[in-house]
């Protein structure tokens, strides 16, 4: 299967529900989705074409957050990512897809503290990374986040 | 025992640990009916360090993710840059990266099987492995100065070339080790007391495999046929021969034999490196980053390590997501820690290799001039001791 063929695949299936699809080389292409559809997708993605899921990675684009899931095909060593915007930042909410595949476990815990992203329906939301007695409400991987310079002379 | 369940807390700061993390066994009796994990206590904040930093500096900060994939991490950063940029980086640069990917495997994968033999009470295996793994540190010293945190890598090429006076001496040290590693290869796999306490142990199926997207040895144990130096070509793994290393069991025993079976075949892509490499430059000097994002992906010994960086045209990364290849494996002992016992749990967990810090280097001599064995007779008497274990045991 090639990256194309791949594409093809996606398209056919989800239609208008594909917002747009960039292919930017013979092996890396995103494919952006509507925030609702993603556990279809993911679905469909990991579980029908058997892709490998590498790891989701959440941007703070000032005004929304994007969520981009990353998946693997081996045997052509191709990448496609799935982009997803979420534009409410006040409350930036999704559909957790853990239930669809075991691997995405951590890395919802983690955008969660980090970021600040609820994921509906996950029941584990425990702290992954930050200490126990960090601020709730601060999320230190968004930009607003500044991180705090040290005074050495009062050390 | 009653079927009262108890709680083991192991750490977060504990002997058998080398870095801080927080394990709870839930036990009934001898066996764990539930395990949970607190990690964390080891977090950074390097993505968000390297958001404001310069391109050039955030390659020393990537280095630092972990004292033995200095040359992973780096090499994932510089592969994701160029995937923004789409620079053409000289061949001998990409030999370079090779050689230096497949050194570090060897000395990682030494170090865990030092590691493992530690765990399970072995610790003349602890002692071997790590010794056996000073000529790798050795050549590395010589190829880029430094036994660890290499600095080598930089986007559209390499810092340092291989002096041409060096490739004597590095494949004179190769041989050195890979003698060492036959008889290591030997003691381990054949050995009956390793054959009763591994084999069987903490099976990862290849279905739970595939559901926790394991990578690496964990994965190739499992049966999963992946491997990013195969499926998503860098460096010249194209140009030389080699095989992926799997075996079927997914237990313990099978994620030791991928893991000494594969440094192996990286000797042999390191010497064919040294063969084949061409005079070159090694730097394609790109001069500035266009905005964009660009992924990397590289097998480090670990696994497949992931990075992502997006760029708006400035110097410095919008954003620099890390995916380190333990992050997948981890959350698997769930599947393989569970039913087992207590006195398996450290074994099971060692196994996926959770990424140590090793950085410290002294050699000891001793000076008195006595020797009471040669090194020949402490192999021999182990052999001998082994053989007759064996043959108690009616192990062939």
């Amino acid at each position: 299967m090639m990256m194309d063929e791949v594409l093809k695949k996606i398209n056919d299936r989800f239609g208008d529900k594909v917002l747009k699809v960039e292919k930017k080389s013979s092996r890396r292409a995103y494919v952006e989705i509507y925030p609702r559809d993603i556990v279809e997708v993911v679905r469909y993605m990991f579980k029908d074409l058997g892709l490998r899921f590498n790891i989701a990675s959440a941007v703070d684009d000032f005004d929304k957050i994007e969520i981009l899931y990353h998946f693997a095909y081996d045997p052509s060593g191709l990448i496609v990512s799935v982009r997803t915007m979420l534009n409410d930042k006040d409350n930036p909410s999704i559909d957790t897809v853990t239930h669809v595949m075991k691997a995405a476990w951590w890395i919802e815990r983690e955008i969660h503290e980090l970021f600040g992203v609820n994921f509906e329906g996950n029941q584990d939301m425990r702290r992954l990374l930050l200490p126990d007695d960090w601020p709730q409400d601060v999320y230190p991987m968004r930009k607003s986040f500044i991180v705090p310079k040290r005074d050495s002379r009062k050390e | 025992m009653s079927d009262k369940k108890s709680i083991i807390p192991i750490g977060p700061y504990h002997p058998l640990q080398e870095e801080p993390e927080f394990w709870k066994l839930i036990v009934e009796g001898e066996k764990v009916v539930d395990v949970d994990v607190r990690i964390g206590y080891n977090h950074r904040g390097i993505e968000k360090i390297s958001e404001s930093k310069s391109f050039d500096q955030s390659l020393f900060i990537v280095e630092r993710i972990c004292g033995i994939c200095s040359s992973s991490h780096p090499i994932a950063c510089v592969e994701a840059i160029e995937d923004i940029c789409g620079i053409e980086v000289p061949e001998r640069a990409l030999y370079i990266r090779t050689i230096t990917q497949e050194l570090e495997r060897i000395h990682s994968h030494m170090l865990w099987l030092g590691l493992a033999g530690h765990f399970i009470g072995y610790n003349t295996v602890f002692m071997w492995g790590w010794k056996y793994r000073e000529p790798i540190c050795d050549i590395m010293e010589t190829i880029t100065g430094n036994r660890q945190n290499y600095a080598m890598h930089k986007v559209g090429g390499v810092r340092r070339d291989i002096e041409k006076e060096h490739v004597a001496y590095i494949l004179s040290r190769l041989d050195e080790f890979l003698k060492q590693l036959d008889m290591l290869k030997g003691a381990i796999l054949d050995d009956p007391v390793l054959h009763a306490r591994l084999k069987g142990v903490g099976i990862l199926t290849k279905e739970a495999a595939i559901e926790y997207s394991a990578l690496g040895p964990v994965a190739r144990a499992s049966g999963v046929d992946i491997d990013a130096r195969r499926d998503h070509p860098y460096g010249v793994y194209r140009k030389v021969k080699w095989n992926v290393i799997t075996q079927k069991e997914g237990d313990v025993f099978a994620k030791t034999v991928v893991r000494v079976l594969e440094m192996f075949e990286s000797a042999s892509i390191v010497r064919q490196c040294l063969d084949q490499m061409a005079e070159g430059p090694i730097d394609a000097k790109p001069k500035d980053i266009p905005p964009g994002e660009g992924i990397g992906v590289i097998e480090a010994p670990r696994g497949e390590c992931f990075h992502y960086v997006k760029c708006d045209g400035s110097n410095s990364p919008v954003r620099h997501k890390i995916r380190a290849p333990t992050y997948m494996n981890f959350p698997t002992f769930r599947e393989t820690v569970v039913g087992e016992t207590v006195s398996d749990a450290t074994i099971i967990m060692a196994a996926i290799d959770p990424c140590y810090c090793c950085t410290e280097r002294a050699i000891v001599v001793d000076t008195n001039d006595k020797e009471l064995f040669k090194a020949e007779d402490l192999i021999r008497l182990s052999q001998e001791k082994t053989r007759r274990i064996r043959e108690k045991m009616g192990v062939k």
